[in-house]
């Protein structure tokens, strides 16, 4: 059924790009990989860093600082799995 | 003398006796039926239960208290509440088998359908012997003397879950009593050669009138002692040493010399042998008996005549000689029964009495000089069995159960390919037809296991891989002992085939896999079956055996394994303690070195026995052997763990060391000379004071650690070294030899060694004892001395070895040519001409020139060593050149077939330094006379005379080229037709050649003649042929224009066969490369239009490689051939909608930046509704398309494609979509950051991203 070895290739592309996902990825899931990535670019990309210090009004180190602390739990906490929530 | 060993005896048996009955109340154990047994085993676990492990390190509990102990394969089985956490446990299928469930039933059911292993069959037909016992050599014979011992008790394990075996004290004790054996069966062998003697010498004395023995008296064992006169007197038969194979053994109290019949007992521990009943004496009868036992059961064996197998070897066991089919218990413990051939038996006194005629003839008495032939038997009584094995002999069964039909359907199982004789054993049990229902739960469970093991070894790949799977996923609902009681035995079987093998291994280590610690008891078991994999001569075998070793040592770790192969480390034979030193330096290649070394730094350091020592550091330099540099960082720990070896006193752990020393150091090289320090002086000592093979082993440690020092200190111990090797040199010895040779090798490479005293002290007496005839005789020493030659020459200079040697071009013996030639040409492939001049120079050439013309039969030596001097002297050749153009031509006119292709060979070897000298007149010469030979009958020979044109038209250029172009092409058009694969290859390249440099030559019609030929080759199994001829048709396409050729081609498109086809459309492909798509495009996409499947998809692949090969010139024709992907796209054939995807793939990278974005996108819009296919071809071409219009169109423009499914309540839906994402995400995850969708915030999470917001 898996003739090309395309389900073996999952893990290892998993452990290599976290932000990947399966059918079973919720969707807090795949948005705190999202805020991550886009928080990520900000702090990569200086003069993007800049435009959000300007308008937040913080130095940039600042401003860089903050996103870094925000990639924790960029979207809040996970939600509680829905058996547990009843 | 002989008294005294007599008493010694005597304590010694008493000693055993002792020892037995401790050794049968613990293998009674072993029998589970009783509270007996248990009782028994308590009171012998009392040697354990003092022992009191570490808590916290091997647990207190049950580890698997929470757990199920064993998880259901099929759905019914699933517990419903697990349904209940599906939801939250998301990780859980992740990465599990996705197909739906009715195909993995149907394959299920399909498994009978399919046909036997191909392979299999033809291995039969062709009578391929794959049996493993048939190849092994005597050593590794010796794994059929070890057992299969009991299970042991899993000390580690936390809950004692196998009562009932063998723990750690009583192995040891097993080892112990074994050894003592082995220890007095020596003694008992050396007793009886001491008494040999002197009874030789009292036989002298005796007078002569004594009744002198008959031939067959000799070797019966059972003489009544009533009618000796000499009752008194022992003689020599009378202590033979019983074929002993377990433990067991009722020793028979003496009587008289003769009632010690030298018995063979076997099996079962508990089974008592009455003494042999004593009969009457005729004078025929002595006929020899024949103990064995059917059964197992305590039976009393009276004496049989041996009317059916005539034995006169008393010692051969006799098992089931009635024909039963015998337990595979029985089997095993007794190895391999040599049988005798019915055809080869002595004929007994009453044959022999009703053959002769009785009167008128005597019987006559033998002459006294006459000594009986004795030794066989006695040396196989005198041999200790359980050790040596019995002689590894085995005669096919078919003559021991004439009767037994060999079933084709197997209960349960139905159609087998087939079922061997010797499947009996094993699998007789199944067909015994009983009804399953009454068995009890464990007698089913087993019966299950062995139907699986038998689907797997005989079945039909399809049933040997589902049984494998079920075997697999039920191992821990089997249980341990089911499954390796079953499988061991077979894999013991005299009669295993690799392949065999090769599965029943795999069943170990799957089983293995999912036992994890239950494995423990049978850790043991599974080591003396996997352990002689180690020492296989096949890599492949080798390989496999490691592999399971280190998962078993995972599975069982590191403190099972220690104390299940302890024992066998000072086991007395040598056998074992190699395999378990090797097994041992895979477990610490497994677990690591340092989980290890506190058990090796012990056993290098026993004080107790010589032989632990030297297993240990046997173990340090297998690990070394299979770690390579993975031992650098625990170097010091472990040299230091060997290296008082060096001075033990036993020189075998003396000589181990130093080859484990040069294992540590070539696995180290080029580091770790600081780690050698404290073992330098003891070797160097060693080297003073040693002779013979530890001499050798201590120069190979040297010659190993030399390349590792600083520069000065190699200098220095070179020399030092160079005295004793420069002694060594005329040992006779090969071994000696050898590594005499890689020291002188591992030496001259290294820096600090200057030439010149190579020069001076080495190099007269290497070739005045390594260059001689003798050495080029034995294969291995031919490439040791050539390789130690040409490292010389790195050091002192080509010109300087060749100046030696190059008289012995001229040898008389072929062979030596060889070597030398092989030996000059290396040197000069490595270093170059550039130093040998003058005088030799000419030698050189001369000798060569001989050389190759006397040298005999095929080999490419002489070719290869000729072409490389010509080549290496380039210019300077020039003088050289006429002479061997003369022999060339006259070679080529040989009558000998080889002779002619050696010529041609050679032709095209020296092609391009003829061009350098300028030679072009000899060449033109020699081209014509290949050109006369174009009709040579033998197409080796035709297949090298191509190719020495080749190289000529190659250097010398078409327009100058003798025969002209035009005449020689014509020529070779018929050649195209040739079947020969060498023919084929060099044709077609000429031709190709021709086509792309000179097409201009050759007339157009004889270029479409060509091209006929040339589409046959596109069926040719070479792969370089294929190529070439599909490039030569690019050529000629070019030449003529591509009209023609391209009819030609499209025409092939209507073929049958899928290769032809398939190069077909590359050769399309290629022609509208070479030619501009647009010549060739219209033709193309017009054939489209036939109404036949082949054809389309022919048309499309082309249109594939087109886009593939035109690249960006593809911006040009992608609006043309829109229309047709769409039409392909919309098709119902699964193969027109992928090979559409294909062309889409490649098109859309080949104009991505190019402004083709709008058709693109419109093929994607049709494209999409394809990523639900299944099939894997095409559902691979569908995303690889994908993937092309991601980069052709932005990610962006796919991720809202990607968006509509991600989130799918169809889960199938969500995987395809999850895969299109990842793809994207892995490929341009930075670019995605401005796509995202905008997601508003939930109850506590913020999911906004408030800075795309922001504006200023």
């Amino acid at each position: 059924m898996d003739k090309f070895g395309m389900h073996s290739q999952t893990e290892q592309l998993h452990a290599r790009h976290v932000g990947t996902g399966n059918a079973d990825t919720t969707k807090h899931q795949w948005l705190a990989h999202q805020h991550r990535d886009t928080l990520a670019h900000y702090v990569a990309d200086n003069s993007l860093a800049t435009y959000i210090s300007i308008a937040e009004g913080e130095t940039v180190a600042r401003t860089k600082f903050n996103m870094l602390q925000r990639m924790q739990q960029p979207c809040g906490p996970p939600p509680l799995p829905p058996a547990v929530e009843e | 003398m002989s008294s005294d060993l007599k008493e010694q005896l005597e304590v010694e048996r008493r000693n055993r006796k002792k020892l037995e009955e401790q050794a049968a109340a613990a293998s009674a154990t072993t029998t589970k039926n009783n509270a007996r047994s248990q009782k028994a085993t308590t009171r012998a676990r009392g040697f354990v239960d003092e022992i009191k492990f570490d808590t916290d390190l091997y647990g207190a509990g049950d580890k698997y208290a929470g757990f199920d102990t064993s998880i259901g394969v099929s759905e019914e089985q699933q517990n419903p509440p697990q349904q209940q956490y599906d939801d939250f446990a998301p990780q859980k299928s992740r990465f599990g088998i996705t197909a739906p469930r009715e195909l993995l039933e149907e394959l299920q059911d399909a498994a009978e359908e399919h046909s036997e292993d191909p392979l299999k069959a033809i291995q039969r037909a062709r009578g391929t012997n794959r049996v493993i016992a048939d190849r092994e050599s005597d050593y590794q014979k010796r794994r059929h003397g070890r057992q299969l011992s009991p299970e042991r008790t899993d000390a580690f394990g936390a809950s004692n879950a196998t009562e009932g075996g063998l723990n750690y004290s009583e192995a040891m004790r097993r080892v112990q009593l074994e050894n003592e054996k082995a220890d007095l069966m020596a003694k008992i062998k050396k007793a009886q050669e001491e008494k040999k003697e002197s009874q030789e010498y009292q036989q002298t004395e005796e007078d002569s009138s004594a009744r002198p023995r008959r031939m067959w008296d000799v070797e019966t064992p059972t003489h009544p002692a009533s009618t000796s006169s000499d009752t008194k007197r022992r003689n020599r038969w009378d202590q033979t040493p019983a074929d002993i194979h377990t433990t067991a053994i009722a020793e028979t109290p003496r009587r008289s010399r003769w009632d010690e019949t030298p018995k063979v007992i076997d099996g079962s521990a508990n089974s008592i042998f009455g003494e042999t009943p004593r009969r009457t004496r005729s004078r025929w009868d002595e006929t020899p008996l024949i103990i064995g036992n059917g059964t197992g059961s305590a039976v009393g064996f009276g004496a049989t005549p041996a009317g059916a197998y005539g034995l006169e070897t008393p010692s051969v066991v006799q098992i089931a000689a009635a024909g039963s089919a015998f337990s595979s218990k029985q089997q095993e413990s007794q190895q391999q029964p040599s049988a005798m051939d019915a055809r080869n038996m002595y004929q007994t006194d009453e044959e022999l009495d009703a053959l002769l005629p009785s009167e008128g003839y005597i019987i006559m008495d033998p002459p006294p000089s006459y000594v009986p032939i004795r030794t066989p038997s006695r040396k196989l009584m005198a041999t200790p069995a359980p050790l040596q094995g019995s002689e590894g002999f085995h005669i096919g069964e078919e003559t021991k159960h004439p009767e037994i039909e060999l079933p084709s359907e197997i209960p349960g199982i139905g159609a087998l390919p087939f079922f061997k004789q010797d499947d009996m054993q094993f699998f007789g049990k199944l067909l015994d037809g009983q009804n399953e229902d009454d068995m009890d739960i464990s007698e089913k469970r087993e019966r299950q296991v062995l139907r699986l093991l038998l689907k797997i070894k005989n079945g039909t790949p399809p049933m040997r891989k589902i049984a494998m799977r079920q075997i697999a996923d039920k191992a821990r609902e089997f249980g341990a002992a089911p499954i390796f009681n079953q499988v061991l035995p077979l894999l013991m079987a005299p009669s295993l085939e690799e392949q065999e093998r090769h599965l029943l291994v795999k069943v170990i280590d799957r089983a293995m896999f999912r036992l994890g610690d239950l494995v423990r008891p049978f850790v043991h078991k599974i080591l003396v079956v996997i352990e002689p994999m180690l020492i296989d001569e096949d890599r492949y075998a080798r390989a496999e055996g490691c592999e399971i070793i280190s998962n078993l040592s995972k599975a069982a770790g590191l403190p099972a394994m220690i104390a299940t192969m302890r024992p066998d480390i000072d086991h007395a034979d040598e056998y074992v303690r190699n395999t378990t030193a090797r097994a041992l330096s895979v477990v610490a290649s497994a677990l690591g070195i340092p989980a290890l070394l506190p058990f090796l730094k012990a056993v290098c350091k026993s004080k107790k026995s010589w032989q632990a020592r030297q297993t240990g550091i046997r173990i340090v330099r297998q690990t070394a052997i299979l770690m390579q540099s993975g031992i650098l960082p625990h170097l010091n720990s472990l040299v230091e763990c060997i290296g008082h070896g060096l001075e033990d006193e036993h020189q075998a752990v003396r000589t181990t060391t130093a080859l484990a020393l040069s294992a540590l150091a070539e696995a180290a090289a080029p580091y770790g000379i600081e780690s050698f320090d404290s073992i330098l002086k003891p070797l160097w000592l060693g080297i003073r004071k040693h002779r013979g093979k530890s001499l050798a082993a201590f120069l190979k440690a040297v010659g190993f650690i030399i390349p590792l020092m600083d520069v000065e200190h190699a200098n220095h111990y070179t020399r030092e070294v160079m005295l004793i090797l420069i002694r060594e040199f005329q040992s006779p010895d090969e071994y000696m030899k050898n590594i005499v040779l890689k020291v002188v090798k591992q030496c001259v490479t290294t820096p600090g060694v200057p030439a010149q005293y190579i020069k001076d002290e080495v190099l007269p007496e290497y070739f005045r004892n390594f260059w001689v005839r003798r050495m080029a005789l034995e294969r291995r020493q031919y490439y040791q001395v050539i390789d130690t030659t040409v490292e010389l020459a790195e050091k002192v200079g080509g010109a300087e070895i060749i100046t030696r040697i190059v008289l012995h071009l001229k040898d008389e013996s072929g062979p030596y040519r060889n070597m030398v030639m092989e030996a000059i040409s290396r040197i000069i492939t490595n270093l170059g001409a550039m130093d040998i001049e003058g005088r030799l120079e000419e030698l050189l050439m001369d000798g060569v020139l001989y050389a190759f013309q006397e040298q005999a039969g095929e080999g490419k030596v002489m070719l290869d060593g000729f072409g490389i001097v010509v080549n290496g002297l380039g210019t300077r050749a020039k003088p050289y050149l006429q002479q061997i153009t003369s022999a060339l031509l006259w070679r080529l006119n040989n009558q000998n077939p080889q002779i002619r292709q050696q010529a041609a060979d050679l032709v095209a070897r020296i092609a391009p330094v003829m061009k350098t000298c300028g030679e072009d007149e000899l060449m033109s010469r020699i081209s014509i006379m290949l050109y006369e030979y174009l009709g040579e009958e033998y197409p080796e020979v035709l297949g090298s005379i191509l190719g020495g044109l080749k190289s000529i038209v190659n250097v010398i250029g078409m327009s100058d080229m003798q025969p002209p172009i035009g005449d020689l092409l014509p020529r070779l058009t018929p050649i195209l037709k040739n079947r020969h694969e060498k023919v084929q290859e060099n044709c077609i390249d000429l031709v190709g050649r021709i086509a792309d440099r000179g097409a201009e030559y050759v007339s157009a019609r004889e270029w479409m003649r060509n091209c006929f030929s040339l589409v046959d080759l596109l069926r040719a199994h070479k792969k370089s042929i294929r190529r070439a001829a599909v490039n030569t048709f690019g050529y000629i396409a070019k030449a003529i224009g591509p009209q023609d050729v391209l009819a030609t081609l499209l025409n092939n498109l209507k073929v049958q066969e899928r290769q032809t086809r398939v190069c077909t459309t590359v050769a399309i492909a290629i022609v509208a490369e070479t030619c501009a798509p647009f010549t060739v495009l219209p033709a193309l996409m017009n054939e489209y239009r036939v109404p036949e499947l082949n054809v389309q998809n022919g048309v499309l692949k082309s249109i594939s490689f087109l886009f593939e090969y035109i690249g960006d010139m593809g911006k040009d024709y992608v609006n043309a051939v829109t229309s047709l992907l769409e039409d392909a796209l919309l098709d119902r054939d699964l193969v027109h909608r992928q090979q559409a995807a294909s062309v889409i793939k490649h098109m859309a990278l080949g104009v991505a930046g190019l402004n083709n974005e709008d058709p693109v996108l419109h093929l994607l819009n049709y494209l999409w509704p394809n990523i639900f296919e299944t099939s894997p071809h095409s559902i691979c071409a569908v995303l690889e398309a994908i993937e092309s219009c991601r980069v052709c169109l932005g990610p962006g423009r796919v991720l809202q494609y990607t968006l509509q499914g991600m989130f799918h309540p169809a889960r199938k839906v969500r995987e395809v979509y999850w895969r299109i994402y990842n793809m994207m995400y892995v490929a341009s995850q930075p670019a995605l950051v401005a796509f995202y969708p905008r997601i508003e915030n939930e109850n506590k999470n913020t999911y906004r991203r408030y800075e795309l917001d922001y504006t200023i």
